[in-house]
C-alpha cells in the first residue's frame, strides 16, 4: 500500500529513482577510506585492554624506532598542546589520549603514524604501557553505591559517579492521580546498550597545508559544519582555515555525529609530519569505543481506571552514560527528548526522573536513530500499555484505541509540555489493524493456544488423537506499538548544541539558463538528499528535479547548519530548501514583471510560471526569467539582478510523525527461538516528497528495531570486558531474520512546516522494538510472562519461560 | 592475477589481504571493507567463478587466478541487469554494501535464473545491509531475473533507464 500523498506543486513529488545511485551501482562512490592523497600516511590507535586502570608509564621508544613509523603521539604530547582533553557535546570533557587513567576498555592511549596501515598496526605492538588496575564500575545499578570507585577523579569536586539528575512533568499532580487511581501497575525494564554499527566505520583523512595554513579534513561526519566549529574551538586554528569534507557516508545512524579522539590525533599527526594522515577504525574499535546508544534502566508505573482509561504515568530512569558524558543531544536536554514519554495518549498527569551515572564503559548514549531518546520513551510507554492491558484483561488494540489522542485535540499540549502539531491516530491504528486482519489473527491464536495446552496435558507431541502428528509446537504472538515521534530539532530559543542554535541554512543559485544549484548544510548517509531536495526545489520553481544539483558535505561550498541526525533533515533543512526556493521565486516575480511590463502585484504564480492575472497566456517561466535576470534588462530602482537567494530556517516547533505497528511472531517455547512472521507498519510522516525513499527509510528502521528486540546488545563481563566487540558477537539481522515488510500510510500534514512534511528517518527504529517485544511477551502469556528484556535471544526467552529472567546487559547471572 | 580482465603483477607482503590489494594497490575502491570477520560481506568479489569475502583472502592466494569486482560487473560500458535492478527498486541507500550484494546476486542468477524470494534471501544471508531491511534488495534481484528472462525469450528489450552519465576516470 503506497502513500496517498499529494504529487506536490509541478508534480515534482512522488517516487523517483535516486540521483546518487548512478555512482553507487558502478562502485564509484567516494567514501573517506577511498580518499588517497599524495604522500598520505596512516594512523592507528593503541587502546586500553583494561576497563579501569592508572597509567604509570608509557614507553614508545621501540615504536619510534620502527623503520616505517613517522611519529608516535601520546597523551603527554597532546597535553603540551592543550589537546589531551576535548569537550563533549554534553558539556563534559573526554580524554583524546589518556594521561592519568584509562576509564573503559578500548579507550585511546597512543597514536602511531606510519607509512602504511599495516606498519602502523605493527608499531602498536611495540608500545609498552604500564597499568595499575583499578576496580571497575560495570553495573550501572551499583554506580551510586557509597563504596563505588570514583571514575571521574579528573573533575574537581566530583565525589561519586552521578552525572546529572533531571526531571519533567508535575510530580505532585502525578502522585495525586496515582493515589486516587483504581488500578496501578509497575514494571522494571531495560533498554540495553546497543551500537549503531554502520557498515562503514568511522574515520578521517586530515591534511594540513603547511604553506597556506589550511586544514582540510575528510571525515565520516553527519554534521560537517558543527565539526568545523568544534575543531576551531578545540585546536585554536582559525575557523576560516578549516574545511570539512564529508563525502559519501556508509551509513551513520547517529554514530557519526561526535568528533572522536582518532580524528584529533590524525589532525595533530598531519600538523606534526606535514603530510596527510588517514585514520580508519576497524570494526572492533567502532563497536568498543564510539557512540553506543540507550542503556536506560527504567521503572514505569501506570495508573488507570478499571474500565481502561489511562490516567497517569510515572517513570524512574537510571541512565548509563559510560566513562565520559558524550551524549549527543541538544545541550539543555540531558535526557534528550525522553520527556515525550506520555506517547500518544491523553493523560491527566505524568512525571519522570532521570539520573545519569558514569560507568567504566564507552561514552555515548544518544545515537542509533533514536530521535534523542524518543526511542526509549516510546518503548517505555508502549510496554506499559501492554502491561496494563494484561492486568485489566483488555485487548491491547482496544485499550490503545480507547486512549489515543483524538484529531480534535491537536495541536495537543502534553502533560510534560510538548506541543504535538497534528495527527489522526485512530485512523492509523485502524488501518494497521485492517491490514493485519487483527480479529482473525486473535482467533487463530486462541485456537492454537487451546491446541497447545491440550497437547501439553497429553504428553509428548503427536500422542493425542485429533492433533496432527509433528505439528510445530510454536506459539503465535501479536504485538502492537503506537508511537509518536518528536523530530526536527529545533527552535533556536530552546535548542542548541554547545551554543550553536539548531537552525540550518540553504542557498540557491539559479544559473542564466535556469539550472539551479542548491547548497544545504545537512549531510546524506543514504537518505537520498540529492534526489529529495531537488524535488523540493523543483516543486517550488516549476522546473525538473533533473535541473537541480544538490551540494552538501563540504563546508567550503555550503551554508552553515547543524547537520543530519534526529530525523531533522526534512523538517529543518527541507524547510530551508522550500523557503529559499520561494525567495528565488519572489525575486523572479520582480524580473518577470519588468519583462511583461506589468506590476509585480498583478502577477500570479501558476503552472510553473509568473503570469499576468486575467491574461494567462502572458507569462514567463524560471528559465526565461533567469536569463533576463542576468541580462541588461532594466529593473526597478533598488532591485538587484540575478535570482540567487539564501536563508536560515528556524523551526517554530518540532514535527510529530506517528504510526501504528503490528508484529506477528512465532515462538518455540522449547528452544526460545523467535521468528518474525509478519510486520505491518503504518507511518504518517506528513507530506511524502519521495514515497519510494520514505518506504526505504521505514524498511531499514524496521530491521533495526527487529535487531534490537531480538539480537543486538553490547554486554559486559564483571571486569568490564566488552562482549559485543565484533560482528561475531554483536549480531545484526540478515535477510533471513527479516520478513517482507507490509507498509501502509496515512498523510496528516504538519501545519507549521512549509510543505507539510515531518521527517521519517528514525520513525521505524523508534516504533518497532516495542511491537516485537509486545508480540513475544504476548506469545509467552500461557507461561505467565508479563515482561522480558531485550534482546529476546533464545536464551533470554527460554529463561523467561522458566521464570528466571536473564540480565541481558551483563554476563553475570 | 587477472582483475576484471586486466593482468596485474606485484610483489606484496604475504600477509596483505586481497581487499587491501584491490583498494590500496589497484585503486579499485568499489569493494569495501566492513568487519574483519567475514560477517558483513561488503568486501565480496569473485575469485575465479565464486564469490569470496576478500577481507579473509590473502592477495597471494589470488596469484594466477581471476578476480572480478563491481568495477567489472558491467559489460563493455553497459550496466549489468543486477545494477539496473538495484537502481530501479531502491535496493540501496548508503551504497556501502551494494557492490558485494550485487556480486553475489550476479552469481545467484548465473546459477538460478529464476530464484524465489526465499532463495534470494538465502543467497544473500552472509551479507549485511544496515539501511534497506533487505526487502528492496530482494525486489532488485527479482527485477534483474525478470529482465533477463524477458531478454532470453527475445521479447523486445526495454529502453535502458538513464541513471546519469558514466563518470570518466
Amino acid at each position: 500500500m503506497t502513500a496517498a500523498s499529494p504529487p506536490g506543486p509541478n508534480g515534482a513529488y512522488g517516487p523517483r529513482r535516486r540521483k546518487e545511485d548512478a555512482r553507487f551501482i558502478r562502485g564509484r562512490g567516494n567514501y573517506v577510506d577511498d580518499v588517497a592523497l599524495p604522500g598520505m600516511l596512516h594512523g592507528a590507535v593503541l587502546r586500553s585492554p583494561l576497563a579501569h586502570a592508572r597509567i604509570t608509564a608509557i614507553d614508545t621508544l621501540a615504536a619510534e624506532a620502527h623503520p616505517r613509523v613517522r611519529t608516535v603521539i601520546t597523551g603527554q604530547m597532546l597535553a603540551e598542546r592543550g589537546l589531551a582533553w576535548m569537550p563533549t557535546l554534553s558539556r563534559d570533557v573526554q580524554a583524546v589520549l589518556a594521561t592519568d587513567k584509562v576509564r573503559f576498555q578500548g579507550q585511546e592511549v597512543a597514536f602511531v603514524v606510519a607509512d602504511d596501515r599495516y606498519a602502523a598496526r605493527d608499531a602498536l605492538e611495540l608500545i609498552d604501557v604500564s597499568y595499575e588496575p583499578l576496580p571497575p564500575v560495570v553495573d550501572a545499578r551499583r554506580a551510586l553505591d557509597p563504596d563505588a570507585p570514583v571514575i571521574r577523579d579528573d573533575i574537581a569536586g566530583q565525589a561519586g559517579n552521578r552525572v546529572f539528575d533531571w526531571e519533567a512533568g508535575d510530580r505532585a499532580a502525578t502522585d495525586r492521580v496515582f493515589a486516587a487511581a483504581e488500578v496501578t501497575v509497575a514494571q522494571d525494564m531495560l533498554y540495553p546498550r546497543v551500537h549503531p554499527a554502520p557498515l562503514e566505520t568511522c574515520g578521517t583523512v586530515a591534511a594540513m597545508d603547511p604553506v597556506s595554513g589550511k586544514l582540510t579534513v575528510w571525515s565520516t561526519s553527519q554534521a560537517p559544519h558543527a565539526h568545523r566549529t568544534m575543531y576551531a574551538l578545540v585546536t585554536g586554528l582559525p575557523e576560516h582555515k578549516i574545511r570539512i569534507v564529508s563525502p559519501d557516508i556508509g551509513g551513520g545512524f547517529g554514530n557519526k555525529v561526535p568528533i572522536y579522539p582518532g580524528y584529533i590525533c590524525a589532525v595533530v599527526g598531519s600538523i606534526t609530519t606535514g603530510r596527510p594522515v588517514k585514520w580508519m577504525e576497524d570494526r572492533s574499535e567502532n563497536l568498543m569505543s564510539t557512540s553506543f546508544a540507550r542503556d536506560y534502566h527504567m521503572r514505569g508505573e501506570i495508573a488507570a481506571t478499571t474500565d481502561g482509561r489511562i490516567l497517569g504515568l510515572r517513570v524512574r530512569v537510571l541512565a548509563d552514560h559510560g566513562a565520559f558524558n558524550g551524549a549527543a543531544q541538544p545541550t539543555r536536554f540531558p535526557a534528550g527528548f525522553f520527556g515525550v514519554f506520555t506517547g500518544s495518549y491523553a493523560l491527566e498527569a505524568a512525571h519522570c526522573e532521570v539520573t545519569g551515572v558514569y560507568t567504566n564503559k564507552a561514552p555515548g548514549g544518544v545515537a542509533y536513530s533514536c530521535s534523542f531518546r524518543v526511542t526509549e520513551a516510546v518503548y517505555l510507554v508502549e510496554r506499559m500499555v501492554d502491561v496494563l492491558a494484561r492486568e485489566l484483561g483488555i485487548d491491547p488494540a482496544e485499550l490503545r484505541m480507547k486512549n489515543l489522542l483524538r484529531p480534535a485535540q491537536f495541536p495537543y499540549r502534553s502533560a510534560t509540555g510538548w506541543e504535538y502539531d497534528s495527527g489522526d491516530y485512530p485512523r492509523a491504528l485502524r488501518l494497521a489493524l485492517d491490514m493485519a486482519g487483527y480479529p482473525a489473527l486473535r482467533r487463530e491464536q486462541a485456537a492454537e493456544r487451546e491446541r497447545y495446552e491440550r497437547r501439553q496435558r497429553a504428553g509428548p507431541p503427536g500422542q493425542e488423537p485429533g492433533l496432527a502428528a509433528g505439528a510445530p509446537d510454536t506459539l503465535t504472538g501479536i504485538g502492537i506499538s503506537f508511537f509518536t515521534e518528536a523530530v526536527g530539532a529545533g527552535p533556536r530559543a530552546q535548542m542548541d548544541i554547545l551554543g550553536l542554535a539548531m537552525t540550518d541554512g540553504a542557498d540557491l543559485r539559479v544559473h542564466p539558463t535556469g539550472k539551479a544549484v542548491l547548497g544545504i548544510s545537512v549531510q546524506t548517509q543514504g537518505q537520498g538528499h540529492e534526489t529529495t531536495f531537488a524535488q523540493i526545489v523543483a516543486a517550488e520553481l516549476g522546473i525538473s528535479p533533473d535541473d537541480v544539483e544538490v551540494v552538501h558535505g563540504d563546508t567550503d561550498r555550503t551554508p552553515f547548519g547543524l547537520g543530519t541526525y534526529g530525523s531533522r533533515s526534512t523538517p529543518v533543512s527541507g524547510a530551508a530548501a522550500a523557503v529559499v526556493a520561494r525567495k528565488v521565486r519572489e525575486r523572479a516575480r520582480i524580473v518577470a514583471a519588468a519583462m511583461l511590463e506589468a506590476a509585480p502585484a498583478d502577477l500570479e504564480w501558476a503552472d510553473g510560471r509568473w503570469r499576468v492575472r486575467g491574461d494567462p497566456d502572458k507569462g514567463k517561466n524560471i528559465a526565461e526569467i533567469a536569463m533576463a535576470a542576468h541580462s541588461g534588462l532594466e529593473l526597478p530602482d533598488g532591485v538587484e539582478g540575478h535570482l540567487d537567494a539564501a536563508t536560515v530556517y528556524n523551526p517554530p516547533n518540532l514535527t510529530y510523525p506517528f504510526g501504528a505497528y503490528i508484529c506477528v511472531v512465532d515462538v518455540d517455547p522449547g528452544t526460545g527461538k523467535v521468528s518474525v512472521r509478519r510486520f505491518i507498519a503504518v507511518d504518517d510522516c506528513g507530506v511524502r516528497i519521495n514515497p519510494m525513499i520514505v518506504e526505504g527509510q521505514v524498511h531499514g528502521g524496521l530491521a533495526d528495531g527487529l535487531g534490537m528486540a531480538l539480537m543486538q546488545v553490547v554486554a559486559f563481563d564483571a571486569e568490564g570486558n566488552c562482549l559485543g566487540g565484533s560482528f561475531m558477537d554483536y549480531l545484526l539481522p540478515t535477510s533471513m531474520e527479516c520478513p517482507s515488510w507490509e507498509l501502509g500510510a496515512t498523510v496528516t500534514p504538519s501545519p507549521h512546516h512549509p510543505i507539510g512534511a515531518k521527517g521519517v528517518g528514525e520513525s521505524a527504529t523508534v516504533g518497532s522494538p516495542a511491537a516485537v517485544v509486545n508480540a513475544v511477551v504476548d506469545a509467552l502469556a500461557p507461561f505467565g510472562v508479563r515482561h522480558a528484556d531485550m534482546p529476546l535471544t533464545p536464551a533470554a526467552v527460554w529463561r523467561a519461560i522458566q521464570g528466571r529472567p536473564l540480565r541481558t546487559d551483563l554476563a553475570i547471572t | 592475477m587477472t582483475v576484471n580482465d586486466t593482468e596485474y603483477a606485484a610483489d606484496v607482503e604475504p600477509r596483505l589481504l586481497l581487499i587491501h590489494f584491490l583498494r590500496d594497490h589497484l585503486g579499485l575502491t568499489g569493494s569495501h571493507w566492513g568487519c574483519d570477520t567475514s560477517n558483513c560481506g561488503a568486501c565480496v568479489v569473485w575469485l575465479d567463478e565464486t564469490p569470496v569475502k576478500s577481507c579473509t583472502v590473502l592477495a597471494a592466494m589470488a596469484d594466477g587466478r581471476r578476480v572480478r569486482t563491481v568495477e567489472g560487473l558491467g559489460h563493455g560500458g553497459e550496466l549489468d541487469p543486477v545494477q539496473h535492478g538495484f537502481a530501479e527498486c531502491h535496493g540501496l541507500q548508503c551504497g556501502f554494501c551494494t557492490p558485494g550484494m550485487m556480486m553475489t546476486a550476479r552469481w545467484l542468477l548465473d546459477h538460478n535464473p529464476d530464484p524465489s524470494a526465499g532463495e534470494i534471501r538465502e543467497a544473500l544471508s552472509g551479507q549485511v545491509c544496515r539501511c534497506t531491511g533487505y526487502e528492496n534488495i530482494v525486489r532488485s534481484v527479482r527485477w534483474a531475473a525478470e529482465r533477463e528472462a524477458a531478454a532470453r525469450s527475445s521479447a523486445p528489450p526495454g529502453e535502458d533507464a538513464d541513471y546519469g552519465p558514466e563518470v570518466a576516470g
